[in-house]
Protein backbone atom coordinates (compact mmCIF):
# COMPACT_ATOMS: atom_id res chain seq x y z
CA UNK A 1 0.00 0.00 0.00
CA UNK A 2 2.81 2.03 0.79
CA UNK A 3 4.12 2.00 -2.86
CA UNK A 4 0.79 4.05 -4.18
CA UNK A 5 1.01 6.82 -2.33
CA UNK A 6 4.59 7.11 -1.51
CA UNK A 7 6.95 10.11 -3.15
CA UNK A 8 5.65 12.71 -5.93
CA UNK A 9 4.69 10.32 -8.41
CA UNK A 10 1.33 10.68 -9.41
CA UNK A 11 -1.65 8.11 -8.29
CA UNK A 12 -4.89 6.70 -9.19
CA UNK A 13 -7.86 7.04 -6.59
CA UNK A 14 -11.55 6.76 -6.93
CA UNK A 15 -14.23 9.90 -7.14
CA UNK A 16 -16.11 9.24 -3.40
CA UNK A 17 -19.35 11.40 -4.99
CA UNK A 18 -22.39 9.66 -5.53
CA UNK A 19 -24.74 9.45 -8.77
CA UNK A 20 -27.17 12.37 -8.84
CA UNK A 21 -30.68 12.21 -10.26
CA UNK A 22 -31.90 12.98 -13.94
CA UNK A 23 -33.34 16.14 -13.90
CA UNK A 24 -36.43 16.46 -16.13
CA UNK A 25 -37.09 20.25 -16.98
CA UNK A 26 -40.88 21.08 -16.44
CA UNK A 27 -42.37 24.37 -18.63
CA UNK A 28 -43.52 27.66 -16.07
CA UNK A 29 -46.95 28.34 -15.54
CA UNK A 30 -47.82 30.77 -18.23
CA UNK A 31 -47.48 34.55 -17.08
CA UNK A 32 -50.84 36.48 -16.72
CA UNK A 33 -50.16 39.72 -18.31
CA UNK A 34 -52.00 41.60 -15.76
CA UNK A 35 -53.63 41.51 -12.48
CA UNK A 36 -56.20 43.85 -13.27
CA UNK A 37 -59.23 41.82 -11.93
CA UNK A 38 -57.65 38.67 -10.77
CA UNK A 39 -57.74 36.43 -7.84
CA UNK A 40 -54.39 35.93 -5.92
CA UNK A 41 -53.88 33.06 -3.56
CA UNK A 42 -51.68 33.94 -1.16
CA UNK A 43 -50.35 30.46 0.42
CA UNK A 44 -49.20 30.19 4.02
CA UNK A 45 -46.56 27.49 4.62
CA UNK A 46 -47.23 28.08 8.40
CA UNK A 47 -43.45 28.29 9.29
CA UNK A 48 -41.86 31.22 11.15
CA UNK A 49 -44.83 33.45 11.36
CA UNK A 50 -44.74 33.28 7.69
CA UNK A 51 -48.99 34.20 7.62
CA UNK A 52 -48.14 36.83 9.59
CA UNK A 53 -45.79 38.33 6.65
CA UNK A 54 -48.46 37.16 4.32
CA UNK A 55 -51.43 39.49 5.86
CA UNK A 56 -49.03 42.66 5.37
CA UNK A 57 -48.70 41.49 1.69
CA UNK A 58 -52.68 40.98 1.56
CA UNK A 59 -52.80 44.83 3.01
CA UNK A 60 -50.92 45.48 0.15
CA UNK A 61 -52.94 44.49 -2.53
CA UNK A 62 -55.73 45.72 -0.60
CA UNK A 63 -54.41 49.69 -0.37
CA UNK A 64 -52.09 49.32 -3.47
CA UNK A 65 -54.00 47.55 -6.36
CA UNK A 66 -57.65 47.08 -4.94
CA UNK A 67 -58.93 45.23 -8.66
CA UNK A 68 -56.78 42.38 -7.03
CA UNK A 69 -58.67 40.18 -5.26
CA UNK A 70 -56.80 38.23 -2.83
CA UNK A 71 -57.09 34.93 -0.81
CA UNK A 72 -55.31 34.26 2.42
CA UNK A 73 -55.46 30.30 2.74
CA UNK A 74 -52.90 27.99 5.19
CA UNK A 75 -51.31 25.24 4.01
CA UNK A 76 -53.50 22.00 5.43
CA UNK A 77 -50.59 20.48 7.30
CA UNK A 78 -47.07 21.42 8.02
CA UNK A 79 -45.35 22.32 5.64
CA UNK A 80 -42.74 19.51 4.72
CA UNK A 81 -46.13 17.82 3.50
CA UNK A 82 -47.32 17.93 -0.32
CA UNK A 83 -51.22 19.69 -0.42
CA UNK A 84 -52.90 18.24 -3.36
CA UNK A 85 -56.47 19.51 -2.36
CA UNK A 86 -54.88 23.44 -1.75
CA UNK A 87 -53.38 23.22 -5.24
CA UNK A 88 -56.64 22.19 -6.78
CA UNK A 89 -58.39 24.85 -5.16
CA UNK A 90 -55.88 27.44 -6.50
CA UNK A 91 -56.43 26.11 -10.10
CA UNK A 92 -59.79 25.61 -10.30
CA UNK A 93 -60.37 29.07 -8.48
CA UNK A 94 -57.09 31.06 -8.86
CA UNK A 95 -55.35 33.28 -11.54
CA UNK A 96 -52.22 32.98 -9.63
CA UNK A 97 -50.56 32.52 -6.30
CA UNK A 98 -48.17 33.50 -3.60
CA UNK A 99 -46.36 31.27 -1.55
CA UNK A 100 -44.21 32.58 1.27
CA UNK A 101 -42.52 33.04 3.52
CA UNK A 102 -39.92 30.34 2.25
CA UNK A 103 -36.62 28.84 3.90
CA UNK B 1 -44.26 32.73 -7.36
CA UNK B 2 -42.03 32.35 -4.27
CA UNK B 3 -40.90 34.77 -1.77
CA UNK B 4 -38.25 33.63 0.54
CA UNK B 5 -35.92 35.29 3.01
CA UNK B 6 -32.90 36.23 1.61
CA UNK B 7 -30.24 34.13 3.43
CA UNK B 8 -31.90 30.97 1.34
CA UNK B 9 -30.57 32.44 -1.96
CA UNK B 10 -28.24 29.40 -2.74
CA UNK B 11 -30.45 26.77 -1.65
CA UNK B 12 -33.95 28.39 -3.79
CA UNK B 13 -31.33 28.66 -6.90
CA UNK B 14 -29.85 24.90 -6.41
CA UNK B 15 -33.68 23.47 -5.32
CA UNK B 16 -35.54 24.91 -8.26
CA UNK B 17 -32.49 23.52 -10.48
CA UNK B 18 -32.44 20.26 -9.70
CA UNK B 19 -36.27 20.40 -9.72
CA UNK B 20 -36.24 21.42 -13.55
CA UNK B 21 -36.97 25.06 -12.85
CA UNK B 22 -34.71 27.05 -12.89
CA UNK B 23 -36.48 30.06 -14.82
CA UNK B 24 -39.06 29.79 -11.20
CA UNK B 25 -40.02 33.40 -10.07
CA UNK B 26 -39.37 34.25 -6.71
CA UNK B 27 -38.00 37.59 -4.79
CA UNK B 28 -36.42 37.84 -1.23
CA UNK B 29 -37.16 39.35 1.97
CA UNK B 30 -34.93 40.52 4.67
CA UNK B 31 -34.40 37.64 7.46
CA UNK B 32 -35.70 36.96 9.74
CA UNK B 33 -39.79 37.38 9.74
CA UNK B 34 -39.63 35.05 12.71
CA UNK B 35 -40.66 37.62 15.25
CA UNK B 36 -41.14 40.62 13.66
CA UNK B 37 -44.15 43.12 14.54
CA UNK B 38 -46.68 43.70 12.19
CA UNK B 39 -44.93 46.88 10.91
CA UNK B 40 -41.76 45.48 10.35
CA UNK B 41 -43.39 42.52 8.19
CA UNK B 42 -44.88 45.93 6.27
CA UNK B 43 -41.73 47.45 5.60
CA UNK B 44 -40.53 44.13 4.16
CA UNK B 45 -43.09 44.34 1.63
CA UNK B 46 -43.09 47.78 1.05
CA UNK B 47 -39.15 47.58 0.97
CA UNK B 48 -36.25 46.40 -1.34
CA UNK B 49 -35.15 42.79 -2.26
CA UNK B 50 -31.73 42.84 -0.16
CA UNK B 51 -30.48 40.84 -3.12
CA UNK B 52 -31.52 42.89 -5.62
CA UNK B 53 -32.41 46.48 -4.21
CA UNK B 54 -35.33 46.40 -6.31
CA UNK B 55 -38.42 47.19 -4.79
CA UNK B 56 -40.59 43.97 -3.27
CA UNK B 57 -43.42 43.93 -4.87
CA UNK B 58 -42.13 45.44 -8.14
CA UNK B 59 -40.28 41.92 -8.50
CA UNK B 60 -43.86 39.56 -7.04
CA UNK B 61 -45.87 41.88 -9.94
CA UNK B 62 -43.09 40.91 -12.43
CA UNK B 63 -42.65 37.77 -11.43
CA UNK B 64 -46.52 36.96 -11.97
CA UNK B 65 -47.36 38.86 -15.08
CA UNK B 66 -44.24 39.16 -17.28
CA UNK B 67 -42.50 35.99 -19.30
CA UNK B 68 -39.08 35.95 -18.25
CA UNK B 69 -36.07 35.79 -20.97
CA UNK B 70 -34.11 32.82 -20.80
CA UNK B 71 -37.66 30.26 -20.21
CA UNK B 72 -36.47 27.85 -23.00
CA UNK B 73 -36.20 25.28 -20.53
CA UNK B 74 -34.26 23.12 -23.60
CA UNK B 75 -31.06 25.34 -24.06
CA UNK B 76 -30.38 24.34 -20.44
CA UNK B 77 -28.13 21.21 -19.13
CA UNK B 78 -28.92 18.64 -17.05
CA UNK B 79 -27.48 15.49 -18.03
CA UNK B 80 -24.72 15.11 -15.42
CA UNK B 81 -22.21 11.70 -14.79
CA UNK B 82 -20.23 10.98 -11.54
CA UNK B 83 -16.47 9.59 -13.10
CA UNK B 84 -15.12 6.56 -11.05
CA UNK B 85 -11.85 7.59 -10.80
CA UNK B 86 -10.50 11.23 -9.74
CA UNK B 87 -7.69 12.83 -12.08
CA UNK B 88 -3.85 11.03 -11.16
CA UNK B 89 -3.02 13.64 -9.43
CA UNK B 90 0.21 13.39 -6.67
CA UNK B 91 -0.57 12.63 -3.05
CA UNK B 92 -0.26 15.89 -1.66
CA UNK B 93 -2.45 17.64 -4.35
CA UNK B 94 -5.17 14.77 -4.02
CA UNK B 95 -5.48 15.79 -0.46
CA UNK B 96 -6.04 19.44 -1.34
CA UNK B 97 -8.69 18.04 -4.25
CA UNK B 98 -10.45 16.33 -1.86
CA UNK B 99 -10.54 19.29 0.78
CA UNK B 100 -11.50 22.16 -2.36
CA UNK B 101 -14.32 19.79 -3.39
CA UNK B 102 -15.98 20.05 -0.10
CA UNK B 103 -15.48 15.67 0.18
CA UNK B 104 -14.20 15.94 3.40
CA UNK B 105 -14.59 16.79 6.97
CA UNK B 106 -12.25 18.91 6.89
CA UNK B 107 -9.96 16.54 8.30
CA UNK B 108 -7.31 14.62 6.90
CA UNK B 109 -8.52 11.28 5.05
CA UNK B 110 -6.71 8.18 3.72
CA UNK B 111 -7.10 8.19 0.24
CA UNK B 112 -9.55 5.77 -1.84
CA UNK B 113 -6.98 4.04 -3.61
CA UNK B 114 -7.91 0.69 -5.96
CA UNK B 115 -6.16 -1.50 -3.33
CA UNK B 116 -7.64 -0.17 -0.20
CA UNK B 117 -11.35 -0.04 -1.72
CA UNK B 118 -10.48 -3.56 -2.50
CA UNK B 119 -10.11 -4.72 0.85
CA UNK B 120 -12.92 -3.00 1.73
CA UNK B 121 -14.89 -4.60 -0.43
CA UNK B 122 -13.84 -7.87 0.04
CA UNK B 123 -15.99 -7.66 3.23
CA UNK B 124 -19.14 -8.38 1.83
CA UNK B 125 -20.78 -10.73 -0.05
CA UNK B 126 -22.63 -7.84 -2.30
CA UNK B 127 -20.87 -6.79 -5.52
CA UNK B 128 -19.34 -3.48 -6.17
CA UNK B 129 -21.72 -2.17 -8.67
CA UNK B 130 -24.75 -3.07 -6.82
CA UNK B 131 -27.29 -0.10 -5.93
CA UNK B 132 -26.67 0.00 -2.03
CA UNK B 133 -28.91 3.02 -1.55
CA UNK B 134 -30.64 6.35 -2.22
CA UNK B 135 -29.43 9.61 -0.19
CA UNK B 136 -30.75 13.53 0.51
CA UNK B 137 -29.70 16.43 2.25
CA UNK B 138 -33.82 16.78 3.11
CA UNK B 139 -37.08 15.78 1.33
CA UNK B 140 -37.05 18.77 -1.17
CA UNK B 141 -34.53 17.82 -3.14
CA UNK B 142 -34.16 14.23 -4.95
CA UNK B 143 -32.21 11.68 -3.69
CA UNK B 144 -28.96 10.66 -5.44
CA UNK B 145 -27.76 6.89 -5.93
CA UNK B 146 -24.92 5.10 -5.31
CA UNK B 147 -23.06 1.51 -5.03
CA UNK B 148 -21.72 -0.51 -2.92
CA UNK B 149 -18.06 0.70 -3.95
CA UNK B 150 -19.21 4.53 -3.49
CA UNK B 151 -20.04 3.22 0.07
CA UNK B 152 -16.32 1.63 0.57
CA UNK B 153 -14.68 4.64 -1.08
CA UNK B 154 -15.92 7.07 1.54
CA UNK B 155 -15.79 4.13 4.14
CA UNK B 156 -11.96 3.91 3.16
CA UNK B 157 -11.37 7.69 3.23
CA UNK B 158 -13.09 7.71 6.86
CA UNK B 159 -10.04 5.39 7.91
CA UNK B 160 -12.19 2.57 9.00
CA UNK B 161 -11.03 -1.54 8.76
CA UNK B 162 -12.39 -3.49 6.47
CA UNK B 163 -13.91 -5.43 9.14
CA UNK B 164 -16.37 -2.12 9.90
CA UNK B 165 -17.43 -2.40 6.26
CA UNK B 166 -21.34 -4.34 6.76
CA UNK B 167 -22.07 -2.02 9.55
CA UNK B 168 -21.10 1.12 7.31
CA UNK B 169 -23.32 -0.23 4.46
CA UNK B 170 -26.11 -0.65 6.50
CA UNK B 171 -25.87 2.76 7.39
CA UNK B 172 -25.49 3.98 3.77
CA UNK B 173 -28.74 1.90 3.01
CA UNK B 174 -30.86 3.39 5.67
CA UNK B 175 -31.68 6.19 3.56
CA UNK B 176 -31.01 8.52 6.75
CA UNK B 177 -29.09 11.44 6.27
CA UNK B 178 -26.08 12.29 8.85
CA UNK B 179 -25.90 15.68 7.13
CA UNK B 180 -29.54 16.52 6.67
CA UNK B 181 -29.82 20.39 5.97
CA UNK B 182 -32.18 21.86 8.20
CA UNK B 183 -31.49 25.24 10.20
CA UNK B 184 -32.06 23.52 13.49
CA UNK B 185 -27.96 22.02 13.34
CA UNK B 186 -29.10 18.37 12.98
CA UNK B 187 -26.68 15.35 13.76
CA UNK B 188 -27.18 11.68 13.83
CA UNK B 189 -26.88 9.09 16.76
CA UNK B 190 -25.65 5.35 15.60
CA UNK B 191 -26.35 2.43 18.33
CA UNK B 192 -25.16 -0.81 17.28
CA UNK B 193 -26.06 -3.93 18.91
CA UNK B 194 -25.31 -7.68 18.96
CA UNK B 195 -22.31 -9.89 18.22
CA UNK B 196 -21.06 -7.43 15.66
CA UNK B 197 -20.36 -5.19 18.43
CA UNK B 198 -17.61 -7.47 19.53
CA UNK B 199 -16.67 -9.10 16.48
CA UNK B 200 -15.44 -5.67 15.24
CA UNK B 201 -14.09 -4.39 18.83
CA UNK B 202 -16.64 -1.70 19.45
CA UNK B 203 -16.63 -0.24 22.87
CA UNK B 204 -19.75 0.11 24.41
CA UNK B 205 -18.17 0.60 28.60
CA UNK B 206 -15.85 3.49 29.89
CA UNK B 207 -15.67 6.60 27.11
CA UNK B 208 -17.57 4.64 24.72
CA UNK B 209 -18.84 8.12 23.21
CA UNK B 210 -15.80 9.78 23.12
CA UNK B 211 -12.96 9.57 20.77
CA UNK B 212 -10.96 6.13 21.94
CA UNK B 213 -12.23 3.39 20.15
CA UNK B 214 -11.37 3.07 16.34
CA UNK B 215 -14.45 0.93 15.60
CA UNK B 216 -17.08 3.69 16.94
CA UNK B 217 -14.47 6.41 15.47
CA UNK B 218 -14.70 5.41 11.98
CA UNK B 219 -18.18 4.25 11.70
CA UNK B 220 -18.89 7.44 12.56
CA UNK B 221 -17.15 9.25 10.77
CA UNK B 222 -17.27 7.06 7.87
CA UNK B 223 -21.60 7.73 7.96
CA UNK B 224 -20.92 11.38 7.87
CA UNK B 225 -18.54 11.47 5.18
CA UNK B 226 -21.17 8.87 2.83
CA UNK B 227 -24.16 10.81 3.72
CA UNK B 228 -22.67 14.24 2.29
CA UNK B 229 -20.91 12.92 -0.61
CA UNK B 230 -23.68 10.14 -1.45
CA UNK B 231 -26.34 12.60 -1.28
CA UNK B 232 -24.78 15.38 -3.59
CA UNK B 233 -22.64 17.61 -0.75
CA UNK B 234 -23.30 19.05 2.45
CA UNK B 235 -21.96 22.67 1.53
CA UNK B 236 -23.55 25.71 3.96
CA UNK B 237 -25.70 28.00 2.17
CA UNK B 238 -26.46 25.86 -0.57
CA UNK B 239 -27.00 21.88 0.55
CA UNK B 240 -26.42 22.31 4.56
CA UNK B 241 -28.39 25.38 6.34
CA UNK B 242 -27.68 24.50 9.84
CA UNK B 243 -27.36 27.95 11.45
CA UNK B 244 -24.64 27.07 14.29
CA UNK B 245 -23.74 23.43 13.07
CA UNK B 246 -23.36 20.16 15.18
CA UNK B 247 -20.05 19.00 16.48
CA UNK B 248 -21.89 15.36 17.51
CA UNK B 249 -21.66 15.39 13.28
CA UNK B 250 -18.31 14.71 13.41
CA UNK B 251 -18.82 11.10 14.33
CA UNK B 252 -22.45 10.79 14.84
CA UNK B 253 -22.45 9.87 18.28
CA UNK B 254 -21.63 6.26 17.14
CA UNK B 255 -21.21 3.77 20.02
CA UNK B 256 -22.70 0.39 21.06
CA UNK B 257 -24.88 -0.90 23.63
CA UNK B 258 -23.65 -2.16 26.55
CA UNK B 259 -25.86 -5.42 26.19
CA UNK B 260 -23.92 -7.29 28.82
CA UNK B 261 -24.74 -5.15 31.75
CA UNK B 262 -27.54 -3.79 30.64
CA UNK B 263 -30.67 -4.89 33.16
CA UNK B 264 -32.76 -4.48 30.35
CA UNK B 265 -33.43 -5.74 26.81
CA UNK B 266 -31.61 -4.42 24.11
CA UNK B 267 -32.63 -1.66 21.89
CA UNK B 268 -32.84 -4.40 18.80
CA UNK B 269 -34.63 -7.05 20.39
CA UNK B 270 -37.57 -4.21 21.85
CA UNK B 271 -37.74 -3.46 17.73
CA UNK B 272 -38.06 -6.93 16.68
CA UNK B 273 -34.57 -8.34 15.82
CA UNK B 274 -33.44 -11.60 17.94
CA UNK B 275 -30.63 -11.34 20.51
CA UNK B 276 -28.36 -12.83 18.05
CA UNK B 277 -28.70 -10.56 15.38
CA UNK B 278 -26.22 -6.86 14.66
CA UNK B 279 -28.19 -4.49 13.60
CA UNK B 280 -27.70 -0.67 13.85
CA UNK B 281 -30.66 1.93 14.80
CA UNK B 282 -30.16 5.73 13.44
CA UNK B 283 -31.27 8.53 15.33
CA UNK B 284 -31.26 12.26 14.36
CA UNK B 285 -32.06 15.68 15.57
CA UNK B 286 -29.23 15.48 18.86
CA UNK B 287 -29.42 18.83 19.47
CA UNK B 288 -29.81 19.21 23.00
CA UNK B 289 -28.46 17.22 26.15
CA UNK B 290 -28.96 17.02 29.42
CA UNK B 291 -27.43 15.28 31.96
CA UNK B 292 -27.17 15.02 36.09
CA UNK B 293 -25.58 12.11 38.52
CA UNK B 294 -27.67 8.86 39.92
CA UNK B 295 -30.81 8.74 40.86
CA UNK B 296 -31.80 10.22 44.07
CA UNK B 297 -34.42 8.64 46.81
CA UNK B 298 -36.27 11.40 47.48
CA UNK B 299 -36.13 13.44 44.45
CA UNK B 300 -35.86 11.39 41.18
CA UNK B 301 -39.03 12.09 39.71
CA UNK B 302 -38.75 16.23 40.24
CA UNK B 303 -35.58 15.92 38.77
CA UNK B 304 -36.31 14.07 35.73
CA UNK B 305 -39.25 16.13 35.56
CA UNK B 306 -36.96 19.34 35.30
CA UNK B 307 -34.89 17.79 33.06
CA UNK B 308 -37.48 16.74 30.60
CA UNK B 309 -38.94 20.36 30.88
CA UNK B 310 -35.77 21.74 30.12
CA UNK B 311 -35.39 19.92 26.42
CA UNK B 312 -37.56 21.47 23.53
CA UNK B 313 -40.67 20.42 23.39
CA UNK B 314 -40.61 19.44 19.40
CA UNK B 315 -37.38 16.77 20.65
CA UNK B 316 -38.56 13.86 21.71
CA UNK B 317 -36.01 11.97 25.18
CA UNK B 318 -34.03 9.59 24.43
CA UNK B 319 -32.03 8.59 27.41
CA UNK B 320 -28.82 7.42 27.28
CA UNK B 321 -27.99 5.73 31.10
CA UNK B 322 -25.25 4.31 32.11
CA UNK B 323 -25.96 1.03 33.94
CA UNK B 324 -25.30 2.05 37.47
CA UNK B 325 -28.29 4.70 36.51
CA UNK B 326 -30.06 1.74 34.69
CA UNK B 327 -30.22 -0.27 37.75
CA UNK B 328 -31.00 2.67 39.80
CA UNK B 329 -34.03 3.29 38.24
CA UNK B 330 -34.93 0.13 38.90
CA UNK B 331 -34.65 0.54 41.94
CA UNK B 332 -36.39 3.66 42.59
CA UNK B 333 -39.12 3.25 40.41
CA UNK B 334 -39.71 -0.55 39.87
CA UNK B 335 -39.18 -0.54 35.99
CA UNK B 336 -37.87 -3.62 35.48
CA UNK B 337 -38.50 -2.70 31.63
CA UNK B 338 -37.53 -0.54 29.72
CA UNK B 339 -41.21 0.09 28.53
CA UNK B 340 -42.37 0.43 32.56
CA UNK B 341 -39.41 3.31 32.07
CA UNK B 342 -41.01 5.01 28.52
CA UNK B 343 -44.34 5.10 30.12
CA UNK B 344 -43.35 6.58 33.34
CA UNK B 345 -41.48 8.83 31.71
CA UNK B 346 -44.38 9.81 29.08
CA UNK B 347 -47.13 10.52 31.87
CA UNK B 348 -44.42 12.53 33.73
CA UNK B 349 -43.07 14.93 30.84
CA UNK B 350 -45.74 17.60 31.16
CA UNK B 351 -45.78 21.03 30.16
CA UNK B 352 -48.28 24.07 30.64
CA UNK B 353 -50.49 23.66 26.81
CA UNK B 354 -49.84 27.61 26.73
CA UNK B 355 -45.98 27.39 27.31
CA UNK B 356 -46.25 24.37 25.03
CA UNK B 357 -48.36 25.83 22.11
CA UNK B 358 -46.10 28.58 21.78
CA UNK B 359 -42.66 26.97 21.02
CA UNK B 360 -41.63 28.01 17.61
CA UNK B 361 -40.93 24.74 16.72
CA UNK B 362 -44.70 23.51 17.70
CA UNK B 363 -45.62 26.20 16.16
CA UNK B 364 -44.21 25.22 12.67
CA UNK B 365 -44.51 21.52 12.98
CA UNK B 366 -47.14 20.17 15.42
CA UNK B 367 -49.63 23.04 15.23
CA UNK B 368 -50.65 22.95 12.20
CA UNK B 369 -51.10 19.28 12.10
CA UNK B 370 -53.64 20.09 15.51
CA UNK B 371 -55.33 22.28 13.70
CA UNK B 372 -56.59 19.93 10.93
CA UNK B 373 -57.47 17.32 13.56
CA UNK B 374 -54.34 14.84 13.57
CA UNK B 375 -54.52 13.29 17.06
CA UNK B 376 -53.56 13.50 20.14
CA UNK B 377 -52.65 16.90 19.12
CA UNK B 378 -55.96 18.35 18.35
CA UNK B 379 -57.18 16.87 21.89
CA UNK B 380 -53.99 18.93 23.09
CA UNK B 381 -54.85 22.26 21.47
CA UNK B 382 -58.34 22.10 23.17
CA UNK B 383 -56.44 22.30 26.64
CA UNK B 384 -56.78 25.58 28.66
CA UNK B 385 -53.58 27.75 28.87
CA UNK B 386 -52.50 26.36 32.61
CA UNK B 387 -53.99 22.98 32.21
CA UNK B 388 -50.59 20.75 32.21
CA UNK B 389 -50.40 18.28 28.62
CA UNK B 390 -48.49 15.90 28.05
CA UNK B 391 -45.01 16.87 25.51
CA UNK B 392 -44.17 13.74 24.01
CA UNK B 393 -45.94 10.61 22.54
CA UNK B 394 -44.75 7.13 24.42
CA UNK B 395 -43.46 6.14 20.86
CA UNK B 396 -41.00 9.06 20.84
CA UNK B 397 -39.41 8.26 23.97
CA UNK B 398 -36.25 5.83 24.18
CA UNK B 399 -33.49 4.42 26.52
CA UNK B 400 -30.30 3.14 25.55
CA UNK B 401 -27.66 1.77 28.28
CA UNK B 402 -23.70 2.83 27.71
CA UNK B 403 -21.25 3.21 29.59
CA UNK B 404 -18.24 1.45 31.71
CA UNK B 405 -19.90 1.96 35.39
CA UNK B 406 -17.30 4.30 36.47
CA UNK B 407 -20.32 6.02 37.78
CA UNK B 408 -23.89 6.61 37.77
CA UNK B 409 -24.07 9.78 35.29
CA UNK B 410 -26.72 9.57 32.79
CA UNK B 411 -28.39 11.62 29.94
CA UNK B 412 -31.15 13.19 27.84
CA UNK B 413 -30.63 13.53 24.21
CA UNK B 414 -33.13 14.89 22.49
CA UNK B 415 -33.34 13.18 18.57
CA UNK B 416 -35.78 11.51 16.81
CA UNK B 417 -35.50 7.54 16.40
CA UNK B 418 -35.37 6.58 12.51
CA UNK B 419 -35.28 3.05 12.10
CA UNK B 420 -33.06 -0.29 13.04
CA UNK B 421 -31.53 -2.36 10.06
CA UNK B 422 -30.02 -5.54 9.93
CA UNK B 423 -25.86 -5.21 9.93
CA UNK B 424 -26.28 -9.32 8.72
CA UNK B 425 -27.82 -8.36 5.80
CA UNK B 426 -24.60 -6.54 4.42
CA UNK B 427 -22.12 -9.18 5.36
Amino acid sequence: MANETNGGAKISVLNPVGYPPKITPKPMAPRLGSLDGKTLYLVDPRFDDSGLFLRQLQNWFAEHMPSVKTKLVEMSSVYTKDDPKTWETIKADGDGAIIGVGH
Amino acid sequence: MALHTHVFKQVVESVTRIHGMPQARYAFVPQPVMGKTAAQLRAYVDGKDPLTGRPVMQEVIEGLTRPAEGDRVEEIKFERSTPRWVDAETEDNLHDLFLDNNWTDKLPIILPTEKRVAEMLAHTRRKPDEVAGHLRSNQFRQPWEFTVEKVAVNAVMAGARPEYFPVILALASTGVSARGSTTSSMAAMVVVNGPIRDEIGMNSGTGAMAPYNHANATIGRAYGLLSQNLQGGSLPGDSYMGSQGNNYAYNSVTFAENEERSPWAPFHVQHGFKASDSTVSIFTGCRSTAFTLGVREQYWREHVRSMLRGMDAHSAPTFVLDPIAARQFIDRGGFDTKEKFIQWVYENALMPAGEYWDYQLIQNYVYPRATFGEEPYASKLKAAPDEMIRMFKPDEIHVVVVGGETNGYWRIIGCNYQKTVSVDAWR
